[in-house]
């Protein structure tokens, strides 16, 4: 009998509730801890590079400040409000999740896609003029001798591209995750008790933005006194 | 039968989320162009420790979420501290003989 409950129980069933779960909060609570457990992960992921980057500060604080100006902290500052708008639409887009609001889904989704593919274009900007300044780091090293820069400066620049780098692929994947759920939407999937692929991708959204929370000062930031 | 207790945040709330996360970012780069020593370190850290708490509490709905699901976060900041700290004791006690 689908649904039954425990030994002399009657069966009953929301619609929504898979077999395996007793209630419709534990459902939601249990994807809610895989999410979770999955950004922790995530937080030690990135956290690797933001220990090189911490120990290698340390050991060169002049070149990490002389790096630090060479990046464009209006691009730089512009890329941290766009972001943060994306993670304010996507936390929009699961509140109309919670309410039941397909049009509200796919609206704020759209916004938050249209926020993070600007974030992904200035950065591309950005990397070209690092490019044609001679800053990626490899046999195209070349910085401006004007710099008289430290040959630790090509170390910075591998941690700026890495980190990154490395963030726009989270990004770039979040987008792929989007248009999913968005189709998913569509096909009216999503319910007021059942929408955990909306808050789960909300969670990892919100997790990329708070890692830039921490990249904008670190590599941007630095002696600008 | 069972329903779902979720909880759902007035849009004011998350409006004014944004507006604090606008204000910090703004702060974090007047700050940046003040000379406050070795504090520019501990403030900037410390506007993204706010940016980030008003993200996780509001926007990740944490602030609503069961208690269970509130350790598994925060076990995620107690590992990278561990991480940042631990490896830290290495090389503040390292001699520079080499100069490196």
């Amino acid at each position: 009998m689908h649904g039954a409950g425990a030994i002399g129980e009657p069966a009953q069933h929301h619609p929504q509730l898979e077999h395996q779960f007793e209630t419709l909060d534990q459902q939601r609570e249990s994807a809610s801890l895989g999410m979770w457990l999955f950004l922790v992960q995530e937080v030690m992921f990135f956290g690797g590079l933001f220990l090189g980057y911490t120990v290698y500060r340390n050991m060169h604080p002049e070149a990490w400040s002389l790096g630090s100006q060479q990046l464009d902290i209006t691009l730089g500052a512009i890329n941290t409000v766009v972001l943060l708008a994306s993670s304010l639409t996507m936390a929009l887009a699961v509140r109309a999740a919670q309410q039941g609001k397909k049009n509200g889904i796919l609206v704020n989704l759209a916004l938050t896609t249209i926020f993070g593919l600007t974030f992904l274009v200035i950065k591309a900007f950005e990397y070209s003029h690092k490019f044609h300044d001679g800053l990626v780091p490899g046999s195209a090293f070349s910085p401006n001798p004007a710099l008289g820069a430290p040959p630790q400066l090509e170390l910075f620049f591998s941690f700026y591209f890495v980190m990154t780098a490395t963030h726009a692929i989270h990004m770039v994947i979040g987008a792929g995750i989007i248009a999913v759920v968005a189709w998913m939407a569509t096909k009216g999937k999503f319910t007021p008790v059942r929408h955990a692929a909306v808050e789960n991708l909300g969670l990892y959204w919100h997790f990329v933005d708070v890692v830039w929370i921490f990249l904008f000062p670190l590599l941007y930031l630095l002696g600008r006194t | 039968m069972s329903s779902s207790s979720v909880h759902v945040s007035p849009l004011s709330t998350y409006i004014g989320v944004f507006a604090g996360l606008m204000f910090l970012t703004g702060l974090t780069v007047f700050v940046a162009f003040q000379d406050f020593g070795a504090l520019n370190d501990v403030i900037a850290l410390g506007i993204a420790g706010l940016k980030t708490t008003l993200v996780v509490l509001w926007f990740m709905h944490l602030k609503y979420s069961e208690k269970l699901v509130m350790m598994f976060a925060a076990s995620g900041l107690v590992f990278i501290l561990i991480l940042l700290a631990i490896t830290s004791t290495d090389y503040v006690t390292r001699i520079d003989i080499l100069g490196w």
